[in-house]
């Protein structure tokens, strides 16, 4: 109750968070989507690029984020800006990884057939790899999306604004239900993402004939 | 004389290991050429070289009298039908989609071309115009492998490669796309080469019979001619088996 209240009553300051939040976050999405399916698609057909550039994304997760945020300063600054910077290279990983995985678990017979029949490289990887690997990469969009957005929390640490801001301020003023309520309000915003991108990913299944698991 | 296909001394290895060791075959239009030979003798890694999925390290290989060593592989590949074993069709496309994929690969196709043709197509190979919206999984394993015959032949190629097309369906299922699959090649007077694990299935179809062993062609001939002299024991033996089940 007094967390509904807390919202209600600094409708503004949340309102004005939230969209900050989504802000950050679909920028970061876009830089680490594109950015991810490009390597992923890359290192699919350079299987040695493929274990060191997984092998360097894989180091990177391992750093907590609190002191990536911190290396990230002397170099770019406080602010969004070095918030979005965090966020992509974290992003990076789910998205990277199951786009290599899904590319390059096409059926090796299939690839032939499409080969066989006259398809140049382009139309390989447009028409039979890229389509075929589409779930997969789909779910580890879906992995990304949450995973920035929840991470986007701890970006205000640095100065970025954002939900974070919310849990921060009560933090730093004892104030549990602020910090609960920002907290409440970043887990629904993950949650919704999830849940239309389950949506697409159940719309891209039914238009590629994929059996519907759940 | 009209030779369609024409491989000179052809030698082609994995690695290290030779799979086909100077091997030569002239092919002619019309002929229905069946390849046989136990695994590991060179027949899909032949068939693959008239395609250019493979390329020989010595010979030449020649389609339509032009030479693979210098043509572009894709307008090559498009104007020659491919199914194998097990149809390997895109499961993420329809089945119209997987017939229309060969001319799609040209220009884009409109709704009413690819409906048009997908309907001549599924008719040709005796399917129901009802499985056009269809996906691959959707469909028995001779339905599929129709489906694999009707995209070989959407481009209408004047040569049709088949590895093994049959080999993963049903006694009965196989007998009739064989049946089908002959007047098919009478109607149209295309030129076929099949690989095939079924010396039966070898001569039914054959108007030519290549067996092969250990990278080379070991004997060739018509049906008749491979039966009235078989050249040692290894195809006394492979054409025995044929004898037992009375066909001839």
């Amino acid at each position: 109750m007094e967390l509904l209240q807390v919202l209600w009553d600094r409708r503004d300051f949340f309102a004005s968070c939230l969209g900050e939040h989504i802000r950050i976050s679909l920028t970061a999405v876009a830089f680490a989507g594109v950015l991810g399916i490009l390597t992923g698609i890359f290192i699919s057909r350079h299987r040695k690029a493929a274990a060191i550039a997984l092998g360097i994304i894989n180091v990177i997760y391992t750093i907590p984020s609190i002191s990536l945020l911190g290396f990230l300063i002397p170099f770019t600054g406080i602010g969004n800006k070095t918030a979005i910077i965090a966020l992509t290279v974290y992003g990076l990983l789910p998205i990277v990884r199951n786009t290599y995985t899904g590319l390059a678990n096409v059926d090796a017979g299939i690839l032939e057939a499409a080969e066989g029949l006259g398809a140049d490289k382009r139309q390989l990887l447009l028409g039979i790899r890229f389509p075929m690997a589409l779930p997969v990469i789909i779910s580890g969009f879906r992995n990304m999306v949450v995973m920035i957005i929840a991470m986007g929390g701890i970006a205000s640490f640095i100065g970025a604004g954002g939900l974070g801001a919310a849990i921060y301020r009560g933090i730093t003023t004892y104030n549990m239900t602020l910090t609960a309520a920002g907290s409440v309000l970043i887990a629904l915003l993950a949650l919704s993402g999830d849940f239309i991108l389950s949506r697409v990913e159940k719309a891209v299944n039914r238009r590629y004939g994929i059996e519907q698991s759940n | 004389m009209n030779k369609v296909i024409e491989i000179q001394n052809c030698t082609a290895a994995y690695g290290d290991s030779e799979v086909l060791r100077n091997v030569s075959l002239t092919v002619e239009k019309g002929e229905f050429i069946t390849i046989i030979g136990p695994s590991g003798c060179g027949k899909t890694t032949l068939l693959k070289m008239i395609n250019g999925l493979v390329t020989p390290r010595q010979g030449k290989v020649s389609v339509n009298g032009k030479s693979l060593a210098n043509c572009s592989m894709t307008a090559l590949r498009r104007g020659i039908g491919y199914a194998v074993q097990g149809a390997k069709l895109f499961p993420h496309m329809t089945v119209e989609e997987n017939i229309c994929y060969v001319p799609s690969l040209e220009r884009k196709l409109t709704k009413e071309e690819k409906k048009e043709l997908a309907r001549k197509m599924l008719e040709m190979v005796r399917l129901s115009p009802d499985l056009a919206r269809r996906f691959p999984r959707q469909l028995s394993g001779g339905q599929k492998q129709r489906v694999g015959i009707a995209r070989a032949m959407a481009a209408g190629p004047d040569i049709l490669l088949m590895d093994e097309p049959f080999g993963a369906v049903d006694e009965i299922t196989r007998k009739d796309l064989q049946d089908e699959l002959l007047s098919l090649q009478k109607e149209t007077g295309i030129t076929v080469i099949f690989i095939t694990h079924d010396i039966r299935e070898a001569f039914k179809l054959g108007s030519r019979t290549i067996i092969m062993k250990d990278g080379i062609i070991w004997q060739q001939g018509t049906p008749k001619e491979l039966l009235d002299n078989p050249k040692d024991a290894f195809v006394r033996q492979l054409i025995r088996k044929d004898e037992e089940h009375e066909l001839f």
